[in-house]
């Protein structure tokens, strides 16, 4: 499953950031996180439930980048 | 300005403003310190705060941090030693107006390639069961609506004409500056605008599935496609800040230590210093942000011209796009069948056209079509009396009262005519008039009018071999390959063979070089997917080939392959500048700063000035 949510962060090095930190959470599969159109798409693992997986990347981007937003 | 920008530029001016009183005033030892500190933590707080955030979470290179610790190190040093805390203030101070700026200039190019994509309106006239219109959310049209179009609107659903006739400009989805004319029961596509006239227009589809829709989705989602400069950047960006930091690290242990054992004073105030200024250095945002922001650039300036590329992957693949093979039908030809000339006619070419087209008028085979779009004048049915047809060989009638025979060559002969045979390749209609031959008309599939020039143009492009694929016969795609001067042709092969063709090309092509198959994407889907760049030609609203594709252009014109080649080259070209530039500069600064002749104003520049720098020749594209 994908899902594209609208992402907020200043800096392109910040994104990337958030990227890596999205994609080392556990139930996602494959995180994107375009910067010039300021969203994120992820593809959750099998079985994993979004609404849960998401509140976790949130809080790792949060760690790695004290100023960005998902909104979910 | 969002409310975090305002913000920041009310902060800088007030922190400047503050600056500039306290350089003046006459203070001394822990007091200046302290009024120093003022303007420092107005500009600097919440740097400061994100450091602290950053140090918690164990995240020592973030840039805030090293932000934080190159300017308190300034100001510890001040202290101890210079007296002098401009230097720390002044570095916040620029460090902030960088980021806004490169915040404002993200933005506003941001802005301005998706003003520039967006081909989707915001509202719709939406006619109700007395006629009345209201303006409404695109989203909340039900697909059979009616909703109308006034003229300089732009089409905000697909659908088909019910009422009115306009001139619709196409250019946002094709990049085809002639306007198209459109009538009722015509199919019209959403992103068009109408010129002239007003439309009353039965919607098709709902609007997000509408081209417009789809259209900007796929060149929104293109850019997440990552590039090959993209991931190198990206890699490059975590190691450069640890090995920056590192750098910093020696400097300040061993150019002490060097000084020690040569005998020298150890001067370790400098060499603090010099390290500070690595740390303002190390932030590898400037880097980062052009290379996306080239390709997002890119891929809009690439959609506004009537090609639409799905990653910037692909950008780089078309750059280095050195063999060309395409299809023939629908690809270089036109598709359809057209009289492509009349030869020993005993009357005038008009006259043996008329005649023929109203001989077959009755038949709705597409040779019947053809004549009647070459005679190009409305044909009167009572003219034809006593129509006979003979399947396989043509049909014989009276035409204002003189018998007509159309046909091939088995027909000429059951007639016992002698026909002349055409020199040329294509369907072959001879005419006889009351028993004598009349002529023939030659019906053949048209090259493009584009056609030679698009292959010119590749080759001028640098595109080293050009090889035709098609299924046709040998005798009609020799011609066209001749006619085009392409470099090889295989006739006559199945899609499985178009399959094995391309993958000898693959093959034998040289490493670094990508192979580009351009196709109508129908039933060159296996061969669009097979090489390394599949264009896919005229595919409005072919889903299909939009699927098989990676580049997809949005008319018929093969002049688009050579423009989208064109515009790759161009923005991997400043992709390679923006590189070689930050990661130069910064190289530069680093040893300028090492040396000691850089100071931290030197190494500010390094950071926002080559940032700025980049962002404006990525939107140069």
């Amino acid at each position: 499953m994908k899902k594209t949510y609208a992402i907020d962060v200043d800096c392109a090095n910040c994104a990337n950031k958030m990227e890596q930190a999205a994609c080392g959470t556990p139930g996602v599969a494959k995180a994107v996180v375009n910067f010039m159109t300021l969203k994120m798409t992820v593809e959750f693992a099998e079985g994993a439930q979004p609404a849960e997986v998401m509140r976790e990347v949130l809080a790792r981007c949060r760690k790695v980048e004290p100023d960005c937003d998902i909104r979910l | 300005m969002n409310r975090r920008q305002k913000n920041t530029l009310v902060r800088i001016i007030v922190s400047a403003m503050l600056l500039a009183v306290v350089h003046f005033l006459p203070l001394d030892g822990w007091v200046k310190l302290a009024a120093y500190l003022v303007p420092y933590g107005i500009i600097g707080h919440d740097i400061l705060r994100k450091a602290w955030k950053g140090i918690r979470n164990r995240q020592p290179f973030d840039e805030c941090f090293l932000m934080a610790f190159a300017t308190l190190g300034a100001l510890a040093l001040g202290r101890l030693k210079t007296g002098d805390y401009d230097e720390a203030v002044a570095v916040m101070l620029f460090y902030q107006i960088g980021e806004w700026f490169q915040s404002m200039a993200v933005d506003k190019s941001r802005r301005s390639i998706t003003d520039l994509m967006n081909i989707r309106p915001d509202s719709a006239n939406l006619e109700d069961a007395e006629g009345r219109c209201t303006a409404v959310d695109p989203d909340e049209v039900p697909v059979g609506s009616i909703v109308q179009v006034n003229p300089g609107d732009r089409i905000p659903i697909d659908g088909v004409v019910r009422s009115g006739s306009a001139a619709l400009d196409t250019a946002a989805l094709t990049g085809e500056s002639l306007p198209r004319e459109a009538e009722e029961g015509d199919e019209v596509l959403s992103g068009c605008v109408c010129l002239t006239g007003f439309l009353r227009i039965e919607t098709t589809r709902e609007a997000g599935d509408s081209t417009a829709a789809r259209v900007m989705e796929m060149v929104e989602n293109a850019s997440s496609r990552k590039s090959r400069s993209e991931a190198f950047i990206s890699r490059f960006a975590r190691v450069y800040t640890p090995a920056v930091v590192f750098g910093a690290l020696a400097l300040a242990l061993l150019g002490p230590a060097v000084r020690l054992l040569m005998g020298l004073t150890p001067e370790w105030g400098d060499w603090f210093m010099r390290a500070l200024t690595f740390l303002v250095i190390s932030c590898p945002c400037a880097l980062v942000i052009s290379i996306p922001l080239t390709f997002f650039a890119a891929i809009g300036r690439a959609s506004r011209a009537g090609v639409l590329v799905k990653g910037s992957n692909y950008l780089e693949a078309l750059a280095n796009t050195r063999l060309i093979a395409f299809d023939k039908t629908g690809t270089v030809t036109q598709g359809v069948f057209e009289v492509a000339g009349v030869h020993h006619a005993v009357l005038p070419t008009e006259k043996i056209l008329e005649l023929a087209a109203l001989a077959e008028s009755h038949s709705g085979h597409p040779i019947s079509q053809s004549l009647q779009k070459a005679c190009g004048k409305e044909l009167d049915p009572l003219r034809v009396t006593e129509v006979e047809e003979l399947a396989g060989e043509g049909v014989i009638a009276r035409v204002d009262g003189r018998q007509v025979a159309c046909g091939n060559e088995r027909l000429m002969a059951r007639l016992g005519i002698s026909a002349e045979p055409c020199r040329s390749v294509g369907t072959v209609v001879h005419v006889a008039l009351d028993g004598a031959y009349a002529g023939h008309i030659l019906i053949a599939d048209k090259l493009k009018p584009t056609a030679r020039e698009a292959l010119d143009q590749l080759r001028a492009c640098g595109v080293r071999k050009t090889v035709m694929l098609t299924g046709d016969r040998e005798e009609a795609a020799r011609e066209a390959a001749r006619d085009l001067g392409v470099d090889e042709l295989y006739a006559g092969l199945l899609p499985v063979d178009k399959v094995a063709k391309v993958e000898a090309l693959l093959e034998e092509k040289r490493p670094h070089e990508a192979l580009g198959f351009v196709g109508d994407g129908l039933n060159d889907a296996p061969v669009l997917s097979r090489a390394d760049i599949g264009i896919a030609m005229g595919a409005l609203g072919s889903d299909a080939a939009i699927e098989a594709a990676d580049v997809v252009l949005m008319d018929d014109d093969p002049l688009r392959i050579s423009t989208a080649i064109r515009l790759a080259r161009r923005c991997m070209r400043i992709v390679r500048e923006n590189i070689a530039f930050a990661i130069g500069v910064k190289l530069i600064c680093l040893l300028l700063g090492a040396l000691g002749i850089g100071s931290m104003w030197l190494a500010i520049f390094a950071d926002v000035g080559v940032m700025v720098l980049a962002v404006l020749n990525a939107i140069r594209v």
